[in-house]
């Protein structure tokens, strides 16, 4: 088959967004990841169900609890922003809109992981 | 930018049908259910940052917390995070087959499809037995 492509455009592979499958790739990496974290969290929700502040408290600031929570955390939110933004521009056709949308959208997922880490953080320092 | 027949109406072209014509197969079904799950997962990460936050502000904001989950609709919503975590988990499991490049033929499809089903509401089922017994 005759192509339109250049040889060079070819090797790079990175169409016409110029990210190739890098969107992709992403997601299915954090899908993995939260695979796994999404049932330690589960099990950690359960485990803490009746227990007091203090005893929350500790188990949240634990190391072995608090660094897969912070890899749920920025896995997830990476996840959950490139899968909005998929929906944003399936049905958000208005270019000024779209933008808006796309905007908030890395607002939104950026504030919830600051928000997340800065808590896990400051109970596992203390204070 | 609407085309127009030039006298002020709008040309009605043929569409190609969407949605609406074609009648639900399951794996048609899932894949819409894992899009709204995903969506409701989006939003539901407020409760995870809230129930997070409120346990770094201290005992009173993390037994506020407590108590509304404690309510009937806290529940409720606890039950139905629940299932589309699981749904939308297994669903991504199914996509990391086709992935592969395996699972195409049409039963194989109607399996993985009800087959995720199937498993997120073991799952949930399983989650909420153990909070009920209280184990973990």
């Amino acid at each position: 088959m005759t192509t339109m492509r250049t040889p060079l455009k070819k090797v790079r592979y990175l169409g016409s967004a110029k990210e190739g499958a890098d969107h992709f790739w992403k997601q299915r990496v954090t899908a993995v990841a939260n695979v796994f974290l999404g049932i330690f969290l589960v099990w950690l929700i359960v485990s803490l169900l009746g227990a007091d502040y203090a005893t929350a408290k500790q188990k949240l600031g634990h190391p072995l609890i608090a660094i897969p929570l912070l890899g749920l955390i920025l896995s997830g939110t990476v996840h959950m922003r490139i899968g909005m933004q998929v929906i944003i521009e399936d049905y958000v056709h208005e270019e000024g809109l779209k933008v808006v949308a796309l905007m908030l959208n890395t607002f939104f997922a950026v504030a919830i992981a600051l928000a997340s880490v800065f808590s896990i953080l400051k109970l596992s320092f203390g204070a | 930018m609407a085309v127009t027949s030039g006298r002020g109406e709008r040309v009605k072209r043929p569409l190609s049908p969407h949605l609406q014509i074609y009648s639900p197969l399951i794996n048609m079904v899932m894949s819409i259910i894992h899009r709204i799950t995903g969506g409701a997962l989006y939003f539901g990460s407020l409760l995870l940052a809230w129930w997070l936050i409120a346990a770094a502000m201290g005992p009173d904001a993390y037994n506020y917390f407590l108590g509304v989950c404690d309510t009937w609709l806290g529940k409720i919503v606890l039950l139905g995070y629940t299932w589309i975590l699981m749904h939308h988990m297994m669903g991504g499991l199914r996509h990391f087959i086709w992935d592969s490049g395996r699972g195409y033929d049409l039963e194989t499809v109607d399996i993985l499809s009800w087959g995720s089903l199937a498993a997120s509401l073991t799952l949930t089922a399983i989650v909420w037995l153990c909070v009920a017994m209280g184990v973990a």
